[in-house]
């Protein structure tokens, strides 16, 4: 990949420019946001947005840009640790699967489809119901759901690469199965790992957001997105901005990432060139 | 087809049958018993003991996994210990708000995409298409929940239009339960539909590219003809799956959406148990989710081998 072209792909662009913004605000909040925030100032709640504080206030006065920024780092933790789970679980299984075929790949594509058949949101909620709230409950309830995925994406594409000659090639040399995986196969899927994992990143943003939102998230005190938009829906009559906010830095990051990942997938997929 | 067909169902059994033991020894970990539950701080030993019998809590494992395994074939799901019927009635009284929630939303969604996909494949490239794949790439990424809230800040608040949230149970009359239902399915149909009017769009430019396309062009058809004729049919099939998916999604989506609107559906009977620690209750519902979920693929497997022959030999 050179870099003309991928000053040329709008959508990488765009989508690194607004990953890039959206990492660096969260970097900052570890040493500045415009105000603590625990800070509690009842005297100035649910304030629409002015200079004082850009984003307005909640209904305990704290300053929502503030939270926002230092949700950003619990949102890009819970997302980037379960892409972390699922990529470290699934892609081994699925190179092993496609590597050993026959009964072993077998079960291993029976189990991805029995995880497959709860969504994460069901998982998270026995897992809640379990083992009670909380951030790491999340990560594992997402990590769990993101397996199969990497699983599938990895098995789908060394099963392609089996068929090709240089790795039978490889094989003709003595190679064991396990060297041609980790010389030929891997190196070849790293791209398309790549691609799935901002995709995996993006949708794990999507769902701590939610299982925050029903509380099942990470708990109060630590900000969360999720957690901003449960607190504003009962003053959604109020003070509407407390609801805006949090949602749109959902949705720029989410947005940020889709793009970043449709214009990888565009630059390395010979099929779009 | 019949082969095929017995596969596909004996697949689908196993996976039920390994999920029912997922969920009974995730259950079976959680401390605290629910007798002792049930009955309170202030009950006597013998009473808990008593109750322990009388719920088969002190027989062995297996044969309290076997009696519930039992019991759910029969629709018997045993007794809720905060609300003392049984879970079966229950859940079918929260079903009533689910399922048509669910099925309003995926009905929306897909006589939303369905035509927007098709529109900006066949304008591929020019304005219009880059305009309604920008609207999609945004809808993805819109969370539904609190799309969901800007609905109820727009028309219910401000607007007025409908209500915030509740539900006048269908015994209220047909019209008002509707229309507290109209708000929730939006919120649930509209990142769906971005979703699948992204896939229609690429599973169509995907046909459109293929050879017997451009055989169909050069016989002298029409690109309307080759578009519906032709190109349509052989897109649904991806666009079939995601429908499957989708429908599974929305079930499980009505549960963070129950809790926007406050709808007595199954989600907010699964997050009042867990409070609860009204175990019983989040094992039925979520057995039951899982069955549809795993039905649902089922159908829409059969459904392929039916619509795509070539796909009978495959397993």
């Amino acid at each position: 990949m050179n870099i003309g072209k991928a000053l040329a792909n709008r959508s990488f662009c765009i989508g690194l420019i607004v990953t890039s913004v959206i990492a660096l605000v969260a970097l900052l909040s570890f040493v500045w946001t415009p105000y603590p925030v625990g800070a509690f100032d009842i005297a100035g709640k649910l304030k629409p947005p002015s200079a004082a504080h850009l984003l307005g206030t909640d209904h305990f006065g704290r300053d929502i840009l503030s939270m926002i920024m230092v949700g950003s780092r619990n949102s890009i933790a819970v997302a980037s640790v379960s892409v972390a789970i699922g990529a470290g679980i699934g892609v081994p299984l699925g190179l092993w699967g496609a590597a050993t075929g026959g009964f072993v790949d077998e079960v291993l594509m029976r189990l991805n489809d029995l995880v497959f058949a709860f969504p994460a949101l069901l998982s998270a909620v026995m897992i809640t119901a379990v083992f009670g709230p909380g951030a790491i409950n999340a990560i594992i309830a997402i990590g769990i759901f993101n397996i199969p995925v990497f699983a599938r994406v990895a098995r789908a594409a060394a099963l392609s690469l089996w068929s090709r000659e240089f790795v039978i090639a490889a094989g003709a040399i003595g190679k064991s199965p396990a060297r041609i995986t980790r010389d030929h196969i891997l190196p070849n899927l790293a791209s398309l790992l790549i691609v799935q994992a901002t995709i995996q990143f993006s949708l794990g943003i999507l769902a701590e957001a939610g299982l925050s939102y029903v509380g099942l998230g990470s708990q109060p005190p630590m900000p969360s997105w999720g957690r901003m938009l449960f607190e504003a829906q009962t003053m959604i009559g109020l003070a509407p901005h407390m609801a805006l906010f949090p949602g749109l830095a959902i949705v720029i990051t989410v947005l940020g990432l889709n793009l970043l990942g449709d214009g990888l997938r565009d630059m390395l997929d010979p099929r779009f060139q | 087809m019949l082969n095929y067909a017995t596969k596909r169902a004996f697949i689908a059994i196993l996976t039920l049958l390994v999920a029912s033991l997922v969920v009974f020894a995730m259950l079976e970990i959680v401390p605290g018993d629910p007798a002792r539950l049930m009955l309170g701080m202030n009950a006597t030993e013998d009473a808990i003991h008593n109750l322990q019998e009388q719920m088969g809590l002190n027989q062995p494992l297996a044969i309290r996994y076997f009696s519930w395994l039992g019991g759910l074939l029969t629709g018997d799901l045993g007794r809720s210990y905060t609300y003392s019927v049984p879970v079966f009635d229950l859940i079918m009284e929260r079903v009533a708000v689910s399922l048509p929630l669910a099925a309003i939303s995926l009905a929306l969604s897909t006589f939303i995409a369905l035509p927007v996909g098709i529109f900006a494949a066949s304008k591929r490239g020019k304005f219009s298409d880059t305009l309604a794949m920008g609207v999609a790439q945004v809808g993805v990424a819109i969370p539904n929940f609190w799309f969901a809230l800007l609905l109820v800040y727009l028309f219910a608040v401000t607007l007025r239009l409908v209500p915030a949230g509740g539900f006048p149970g269908w015994g209220a009359g047909f019209g008002v339960s509707i229309k507290s239902l109209i708000l929730p399915s939006i919120a649930l149909a509209l990142p769906q539909a971005a979703i699948l009017a992204r896939i229609t769009r690429s599973a169509l430019l995907e046909v459109l590219g293929e050879d017997y396309i451009r055989t169909a062009r050069a016989k002298g058809l029409s690109r309307r003809q080759v578009l519906y004729r032709h190109a349509l049919r052989n897109a649904l099939i991806p666009v079939l799956t995601i429908l499957g998916l989708q429908f599974a999604f929305l079930l499980a989506g009505t549960i963070i959406i129950e809790n926007v609107f406050y709808l007595p559906g199954l989600g907010r009977l699964v997050f009042q148990a867990i409070t609860q620690r009204d175990l019983i209750v989040v094992e039925g519902v979520v057995m039951l989710l899982i069955a549809t979920l795993v039905l649902v693929n089922l159908l829409v497997d059969l459904s392929y081998a039916i619509v795509d022959p070539r796909l009978r030999g495959r397993s």
